[in-house]
C-alpha cells in the first residue's frame, strides 16, 4: 500500500507541475502585451513600468515560472490588479461559498442518485425504470443555467420558499439559516450530476446482478433484499465510487455558471468576473488552486477504491 | 441499400423514443436550411411597439425586449446550434483521432501524448474552455475552439484506448507479422473498426458542446451578443423572467431537446455496438 | 430403495412460454445416491438443475411438471421462499469456482450468511470452520479471514461446497463443478463429493458432459438429449450394455486408450437448437439406425429387468421390440 501511495503521488504532482506550466504560460499566450490588456487603453507609462514589474515581467521567461511557482508553493499567489488585495485572499473570501455549494450538492447527488439508481436496476425494463431512466437522460441534457432560472422562477418569485440570489456567510446574522439561500443553487447544479451517478449505479447494478456470485447467493437462500443490498450494492457501489473525481470536475465547471446565476460570492464566479476584468492573476490562481484540489480528490478516490476492493493488488 | 436501410430503421422504430429523437434533430436540420422560409420575421427584425408579446397572433412563441419575433430567433438559432456542433465534432474527431492512434502505434510517443492528455484533463472542462477565451478572444469560431479542445481529450483517450485493442488482435497481429505497413494496419484494420464507437463518441460530444456552448454564452463569452444562438437568447431574457418567462422557455427547451435527441441517438448506436468497445466509449 | 428425497416429474422449461429449453424430463434421487445428468452443452441440463433450484435466469420459467423435495412440491419457489416454507433442504455447487464467490466478502462471511438462514441454533463461526474441516480446508482458522482471490480454484470449489453443506441439504446439486479445475485436483474434489454424499446420506445430482466422470462416481446415470432423457439407468449395466444409439454413441466419442486408431468415433451431425426439435426422436436426423417409424409421433419407452431405461424404437443390445 506504501508504495503505492507514493507512486500515485509522485504520478499526481507530475501532473500538478505540468498543469501549472499550463496555467504560467497562459499569461504569455494572451495576444498582446497583457499590461495593457489589464490596464485598458488610457493607462500611463508609469503604471504600465509598475505593473510590469508587479507581475514581474521583466525577467526571463523561465525565471518568471521558478520565482511564480516558488512563491505560489509558499502561499502567495500574487496581487489582484482590480481589488489590489492578494490572490489568495480574493480565494478565501469566496471559499465559504463554494465549499458549501458543493457540499450541499454532494449531498443531493449521494441522496437522489444512489437510492433511484438502485430504484431502476431492481424494476429493470418495468415502467419505473423506464420512466427513471429516460428522465436521468433529460436531465443530462438540461443546462444548468436553465435550471437555476425556473427554480429561481418557480420558487423564488412565485411562491417566495428560498431567495432567489446571493448568500450571506453561515457567521454572519442568520447563522445556519443563511443556508437556505444555497438550497436552488445546490439542487440546479446536483440536477445533471445526480442523473450521470443514477445512470452509473443503474448500469453497474445490472453489470453485478448477472455475476455468478449473486447467484450463489440467491441459492443460499437468502432474502433477495439482502443479496441486492450485500451482494449486489456492494459491489455496485465500487464503480460509482470511482466516478466521484469525474464527478466533482463536472461539479466545478457547473459551479462556475451557477454561481453566476444565483450571482453567489463564490470562487466561480470570481473567475468569470476576473475574465470579463483582464484580472490574469486572480485567473490563474484560481485555476492552479481547483487543478489542486482535482487532483487531490481523484488522489482520495484511488485510494479509497483500492482500500474497498481487497482484489487490486497493493504492492 | 434497401437492406442497409433496414439494417438502420428496424431497431430504431423498436425504440420509439430514439425515433422521436431522430425526428427532432431532423426538424433543426430544416430549419437550419430552411431559415429564411420557415422563419415569418428576419432574426433581427426590431419592433419597438411590440415589445415582450406573450405567445399569440402573429408571433407565435412571442417577442423579446426589442420586439424581435422568439419563433424567428429560435429559427435561426439552430444554424448556430448545429454550426458549433459539427465544429466542435469535427475539431475533436480530427485532433483526437491522429493523437489516439498514434500513440497506440508508438508507444514512446504515446507515454508524452497520452500525459499531455492527462494534464488537459486536469482541468475542469468549462475552465478550459474559458481559458482558452481568453487567450482567442470572444467569438463562434473560438467558441468552437474552445469546446473542441475539451473533448479532444476524451476522443484521444478512447481512440487510444480502442487502437491498443485493436492491435493486440490476432488477425492485426498477424498482418503485421506477415510484413504489412503500418499505414495499411491504420488503414485497413484500425480506422474502421474505429467508426462505430467514434459514431457514439461523435453523437455524445455534440449533444455536450450545446450544453457548453450555451454555457459560454449566457457567461457573455461565447458568440457575440448580436449573434442570434439559443444562449444569448437565454442570456438575453434573464432579466425579463418575471415579466416573460415564455422568453426563458423555448430557447432552453431547443437546447434541451436537440441535446437529449442527441443523447439518445447516442445510447442507442452504443447498445448496437460490440460490447468489447462499449465500456470505453462514454461520459 | 428408500422414498426418493428429490423426484422431478415431467418437468418443461421454456423461454417466454414458447420455446422449451426442458422438455418433460423426470428423474428421481434418493438418499445416499449420486445420479450423473450427462449431456452435450446446451442439452437442457444445467437448465434442469436451475430449476430444481429454484434459480431459473427471469426470461425462464418452469410451464409444466413438478419438482418435489421430499414430500413437498417446490415447483415454483425460489430459494428464500423454500426456507420460509420450511423446505429449503436442497443446495448446490456451480461450475466456476473463480467467479461464483464473491469478491469483496470474506470466505467466513459468505459461509456464515448461509448458516444463519439455515441453522439459526448454531454458532456461525463454530459452525464455519467445522464445515471447512469438512471438506479438507487446511488451517480453516486462518482461511476464514481470507478473501476468494487469495485461494487457489480447487480451495474455492471446496469453499463452495462448504457453502453448499451450511444449508443442510438432504440433496446437493453440482453443475459441472470439476470441469474448471486441474485433473489431480479434478480426483479430490469428486473424492470428498463421494465422501460427503455417503457420510452425511445426502441425494446427489450430479451434472456433467464427461462420461468418464460419471462412469467413476455416479450409481445411476440419466443421458439428456435435446431437452428430453434418452435414457436412464443403473451406471454398470448402461455403460455395459447401452440401449439407446445416442448414449453409444456419446460412449464411442470417448477416448479410447486401447485403440490405435488417433480419429475418435464422433456423431454426425450436430444436436438441434430449442424450438427447432424435429418430430418424433429429436436423435433421429442423427441416428444410424433410423427408420420412418422414428420421425413422427410418441417415442416409446422400453424397460429392462436391470432398471435400465430408453426412449427408443430400435434399441441396442435387444434385438426385439418392447
Amino acid at each position: 500500500m506504501g508504495r503505492y501511495i507514493i507512486r500515485r503521488t509522485g504520478a499526481a504532482i507530475a501532473t500538478l507541475i505540468a498543469a501549472s506550466i499550463v496555467i504560467f504560460a497562459f499569461i504569455h499566450l494572451i495576444p498582446g502585451d497583457p499590461v495593457y490588456v489589464m490596464l485598458g487603453d488610457g493607462a500611463t507609462p508609469e503604471q504600465v513600468a509598475a505593473l510590469r514589474q508587479r507581475l514581474g515581467l521583466d525577467e526571463p521567461v523561465i525565471a518568471q515560472y521558478f520565482i511564480w511557482a516558488g512563491n505560489a508553493l509558499q502561499g502567495d499567489l500574487g496581487q489582484s490588479v482590480f481589488f489590489e488585495t492578494p490572490v489568495t485572499q480574493v480565494i478565501a473570501d469566496g471559499a465559504e461559498t463554494s465549499i458549501l455549494l458543493a457540499l450541499i450538492t454532494m449531498v443531493w447527488i449521494i441522496a437522489f442518485g444512489i437510492p433511484v439508481g438502485v430504484l431502476a436496476a431492481i424494476r429493470q425494463g418495468k415502467w419505473v425504470d423506464q420512466g427513471l431512466s429516460g428522465l436521468a437522460m433529460l436531465l443530462a441534457s438540461v443546462p444548468t443555467f436553465w435550471v437555476g432560472l425556473y427554480l429561481i422562477l418557480i420558487f423564488a418569485v412565485g411562491l417566495g420558499w428560498f431567495p432567489s440570489s446571493g448568500y450571506p456567510s453561515i457567521f454572519e446574522e442568520g447563522g445556519l439559516s443563511n443556508l437556505r439561500y444555497l438550497v436552488l443553487p445546490s439542487l440546479a447544479l446536483a440536477a445533471p450530476n445526480a442523473a450521470l451517478i443514477l445512470r452509473l449505479t443503474r448500469a453497474s447494478m445490472l453489470d453485478v446482478s448477472r455475476e455468478d456470485y449473486v447467484r450463489t447467493a440467491r441459492a443460499k437462500g437468502i432474502r433477495p433484499s439482502r443479496v441486492v443490498v450485500r451482494h449486489i450494492l456492494r459491489n455496485a457501489l465500487l464503480a460509482v465510487v470511482s466516478a466521484f473525481g469525474f464527478t466533482f470536475a463536472a461539479l466545478i465547471s457547473e459551479a462556475v455558471v451557477t454561481e453566476t446565476v444565483f450571482a453567489l460570492p463564490g470562487v466561480g464566479r470570481t473567475v468569470v468576473q476576473s475574465i470579463l476584468r483582464r484580472d490574469y492573476p486572480v485567473i490563474q490562481g484560481v485555476i492552479l488552486i481547483i487543478v489542486c484540489l482535482y487532483l487531490v480528490i481523484n488522489l482520495l478516490v484511488d485510494l479509497s477504491y483500492r482500500m474497498l476492493d481487497p482484489r487490486v493488488e497493493l504492492e | 441499400m434497401i437492406d442497409i436501410l433496414r439494417h438502420w430503421t428496424r431497431p430504431i422504430a423498436a425504440r420509439p423514443l430514439v425515433s422521436i429523437g431522430a425526428a427532432f434533430l431532423a426538424v433543426i436540420v430544416m430549419f437550419a436550411i430552411f431559415a429564411p422560409w420557415i422563419a415569418p420575421f428576419g432574426p433581427d427584425e426590431i419592433d419597438p411597439v411590440n415589445r415582450l408579446l406573450p405567445p399569440g397572433d402573429g408571433h407565435l412563441m412571442g417577442t423579446d425586449h426589442f420586439g424581435r419575433d422568439t419563433f424567428s430567433r429560435v429559427v435561426y438559432g439552430s444554424r448556430l446550434a448545429l454550426l458549433i456542433g459539427v465544429g466542435v465534432v469535427a475539431f475533436a474527431l480530427a485532433s483526437g483521432v491522429p493523437i489516439g492512434v498514434l500513440s497506440a502505434l508508438y508507444p514512446k510517443l504515446g507515454t508524452v501524448l497520452m500525459r499531455m492528455v492527462d494534464v488537459l484533463m486536469s482541468f475542469p472542462s468549462l475552465l478550459l474552455a474559458l481559458g482558452l477565451i481568453v487567450i482567442l478572444g470572444q467569438g463562434v469560431f473560438n467558441a468552437i475552439l474552445a469546446i473542441g479542445l475539451i473533448y479532444l481529450t476524451t476522443t484521444a483517450r478512447i481512440v487510444y484506448g480502442v487502437a491498443l485493442r485493436l492491435r493486440a488482435e490476432p488477425y492485426v497481429e498477424a498482418a503485421r507479422s506477415m510484413g504489412a505497413g503500418t499505414w495499411w494496419v491504420v488503414t485497413r484494420h484500425i480506422l474502421p473498426n474505429m467508426i462505430s464507437p467514434l459514431m457514439v463518441q461523435a453523437s455524445f460530444v455534440f449533444a455536450f458542446a450545446q450544453l457548453g456552448a450555451a454555457a459560454l454564452d449566457f457567461l457573455g463569452l461565447g458568440a457575440p451578443p448580436d449573434v442570434p444562438s439559443w444562449g444569448n437568447m437565454l442570456a438575453e431574457s434573464r432579466i425579463y423572467i418575471t415579466r416573460a418567462s415564455w422568453l426563458l422557455l423555448w430557447p432552453g427547451l431547443m437546447i434541451v431537446l436537440t441535446a437529449f435527441s442527441l443523447n439518445l441517438v447516442g445510447d442507442w448506436l452504443r447498445d448496437r455496438m460490440d460490447p468489447r468497445f462499449r465500456e470505453m466509449v462514454g461520459k | 430403495m428408500s422414498a426418493p428425497i428429490l423426484s422431478v416429474d415431467d418437468l418443461v422449461v421454456s423461454v417466454a412460454r414458447t420455446v422449451d429449453i426442458v422438455r418433460g424430463v423426470s428423474f428421481d434421487i434418493a438418499p445416499g445416491e449420486i445420479l450423473g445428468l450427462v449431456g452435450e452443452s446446451g442439452c437442457g441440463k444445467s437448465m434442469t438443475s436451475l430449476a430444481a433450484m429454484g434459480l431459473l435466469p427471469p426470461a425462464l420459467a418452469v410451464s409444466r411438471g413438478s419438482i418435489r423435495l421430499g414430500e413437498t412440491d417446490v415447483t415454483r419457489l425460489a430459494p428464500h421462499e423454500r426456507v420460509e416454507q420450511g423446505c429449503g433442504r436442497i443446495a448446490m455447487v456451480f461450475q466456476e469456482p473463480m467467479t461464483s464467490l464473491n469478491p469483496v466478502l470474506r470466505i467466513g462471511d459468505q459461509i456464515e450468511e448461509a448458516i444463519r438462514v439455515h441453522d439459526p441454533d448454531v454458532v456461525p463461526a463454530e459452525r464455519a470452520r467445522e464445515l471447512l474441516d469438512l471438506v479438507r480446508i487446511p488451517d480453516a482458522e486462518h482461511q476464514l479471514s481470507a478473501f476468494p482471490h487469495e485461494l487457489s480454484g480447487g480451495m474455492r470449489q471446496r469453499v463452495m461446497i462448504a457453502i453448499a453443506l451450511a444449508c443442510r441439504p438432504s440433496v446437493l446439486i453440482a453443475d459441472e463443478p470439476t470441469t474448471a479445475l486441474d485433473v489431480t485436483v479434478q480426483r479430490q474434489v469428486l473424492g470428498l463429493i463421494r465422501e460427503l454424499c455417503d457420510t452425511l446420506d445426502m441425494g446427489v445430482l450430479f451434472i456433467t458432459h464427461d462420461l468418464g466422470v460419471v462412469a467413476q462416481l455416479a450409481d445411476r446415470v440419466a443421458v439428456m438429449y435435446a431437452g428430453g432423457l434418452v435414457e436412464t439407468g443403473d451406471v454398470v449395466p448402461l455403460f455395459g450394455q447401452p440401449l439407446h444409439p445416442y448414449t453409444a454413441g456419446l460412449m464411442g466419442c470417448l477416448p479410447d486408450p486401447e485403440s490405435d486408431d488417433p480419429l475418435l468415433a464422433t456423431i454426425p451431425g450436430s444436436a438441434p437448437r430449442p424450438g427447432g426439435v424435429p418430430d418424433g426422436c429429436p436423435f433421429a436426423p442423427r441416428c444410424p439406425r433410423v427408420q420412418d417409424v422414428c420421425r413422427r409421433g410418441v417415442v416409446p419407452v422400453i424397460h429392462t429387468e436391470t432398471g435400465q431405461a430408453a426412449r427408443c424404437h430400435f434399441p441396442l443390445n435387444r434385438e426385439v421390440a418392447p
